[in-house]
């Protein structure tokens, strides 16, 4: 039948207009859903959503321990080598050689923050930080050293 | 009580007992048309400033809050910098054209305000085909777009103009229907008298469905001549940058922009005079102390109030629909409504006949 599939068109049409108009009429007068951030008036109480990644960092604990092996999983993941791990072989206790980190470079002004270096660390060391005001003066101050001078490996992370 | 008929009468009689009266019109003219310019400009601030608010609220956003109050002076500092922007025109284009575009924008958007009744007795021109005359005069607008779009020598403000023509030109149509069907239990075109007619009650509610799918082809049917989205084929920021305004800077883009706003402002007045009753408070049949309470709001305020809300209705679909494509452009219009409101024509004049509406 035309007359009923050109009725039904109409129809459908102007439903699915008004439902899209009932969506922003919504949002219109319900302002708190606005998720604009006033962002240097709110620098203090900024809501930042959970899966913003600023940069990698290595949480260390309090006896400046980290969890880093030094496997170079994320080096190996990196799509445009922004992470370099400089190891080198530590003697423990019983007198065994063992691979540790010296230094972890990590070049922030190559970073996409694709997250791929923490999806494959296999011992959780690095992790992406919610920090974002980069900007500093000199070029060579994103090339950052990520495990803290002195620190070593923590007890039990193979 | 305070009315803007009241302040029109007192300048008038000053006028007449001051000077002889040849010169009393003319001032009255330039005072008219200051007042025109006026309005005009108040309005670009206000609209705009609207629109950017109500697209913010719409899309989650705060929008201008930055200058002044409230962002309350964002057009305003808008309107400074574009004052002093440099208005380019291009090498290629045709220079005489490329410059009376914007004015030819403009002065029919003046030319529109004429009959329009903003108060009780408050009107430029009260004309007796006062309709005939905003319908005929609003489509030479589709002229300064496509002198714009073709002097401009490039070939995306050339399909953007020539998208205006073929969309203005086919939406006059049903925009043309929908206000006959309102003509037709009204029988005048004269604005004075389609106010009057509406003084136990507005069309829309007096004219049953008839009046109401007349008055959704008439919003439809507007914002398509004003060249707003999701009509926005003429300009489609995406795809032609801006269409015929590409090569337009500075104050020939303001004037644009400007004309714009005021046709709005000004299809949502008829709209308002034809549907919602114009200055005419809201009554109801019968009920002589509410229609005497509704009497005490100044009919400036009942025409200024309808006719802002029919523009935020305009800018709700502006901020909730994508635009359409030409084809599909063009198939709502000769397959849906065109179609649809000469049927409502034909209903509205049996519903006349029968004298079916109250």
């Amino acid at each position: 039948m035309f007359l009923k599939d050109y009725i039904n068109d109409v129809y459908g049409a102007v439903k699915s207009l008004l439902v899209g108009m009932r969506r922003t009429g919504y949002y219109f007068t319900h302002h708190k859903e606005i998720i604009t951030q006033q962002y240097p008036d709110n620098r203090a109480t900024l809501d930042l959503p959970e899966r913003f990644k600023g940069e990698v960092v290595m949480p260390h604990d309090a006896n400046n321990e980290h969890r880093c092996t030094g496997c170079t999983a994320c080096e190996l993941a990196c799509p445009n080598g922004t992470i370099k791990v400089i190891t080198k072989f530590e003697v423990n206790a019983e007198g065994k050689k063992k691979k540790a980190i010296d230094k972890l470079v990590y070049h922030l002004e190559l970073c996409t923050m694709c997250n791929l270096c923490v999806v494959a660390c296999p011992s959780d060391a690095i992790k992406m930080a919610q920090t974002f005001e980069h900007s500093v003066y000199d070029r060579s101050e994103f090339t950052k050293i990520l495990n803290n001078p002195g620190s070593k490996i923590m007890e039990g992370v193979e | 009580m305070w009315s803007l008929q009241k302040i029109a009468n007192t300048i008038h009689e000053w006028l007449n007992t001051t000077f002889n009266s040849t010169i009393a019109t003319t001032i009255e003219m330039v005072i008219a048309g200051v007042a025109v310019i006026t309005l005009f400009a108040l309005l670009g601030l206000v609209l705009v400033l609207m629109e950017r608010r109500v697209a913010a609220w719409m899309q989650i956003r705060l929008g201008p809050n930055r200058v002044g109050p409230q962002g309350l002076l964002q057009s305003m500092a808008d309107t400074i910098k574009l004052l002093v922007k440099e208005g380019l025109t291009p090498n290629g284009a045709d220079k005489f054209l490329f410059n009376l575009a914007p004015f030819i924008a403009m002065i029919v958007a003046m030319l529109l305000m004429a009959p329009i009744a903003f108060a009780k007795d408050f009107q430029l021109w009260d004309l007796n085909i006062g309709v005939l005359y905003i319908s005929s005069v609003s489509s030479i607008m589709v002229i300064s777009i496509l002198m714009a779009g073709w002097s401009s020598n490039n070939k995306y403000s050339l399909m953007g103009a020539m998208r205006s023509g073929a969309q203005i030109v086919s939406y006059e149509l049903s925009a043309g229907l929908a206000i006959l069907t309102i003509i037709v239990p009204i029988g005048s075109l004269q604005f004075s008298e389609i106010v009057q007619s509406q003084v136990n009650g507005w069309w829309i509610f007096k004219g049953h469905i008839p009046a109401i799918i007349a008055f959704v082809i008439f919003m439809i049917a507007v914002t398509a001549e004003t060249n707003r989205a999701p009509f926005d084929l003429a300009e489609a920021e995406s795809e032609l940058t801006a269409g015929f305004h590409t090569e337009y800077s500075g104050m020939k883009f303001a004037l644009f922009f400007l004309s714009e706003y005021v046709n709005v402002f000004i299809v949502c007045a008829v709209g308002a005079t034809l549907f919602l009753g114009g200055w005419m408070p809201f009554h109801i049949g019968h009920w002589e102390s509410f229609n005497h309470m509704m009497d005490y709001i100044p009919s400036s305020v009942w025409f200024f109030g309808k006719t802002f809300a029919l523009i935020f209705l305009i800018m709700w679909f502006r901020w909730t629909f994508p635009r359409l494509r030409i084809d599909q452009l063009l198939n709502l219009e000769w397959k849906y409504l065109l179609p649809i409101s000469m049927f409502n024509l034909l209903l509205m004049t049996a519903l006349a006949i029968l004298g079916w509406y109250f």
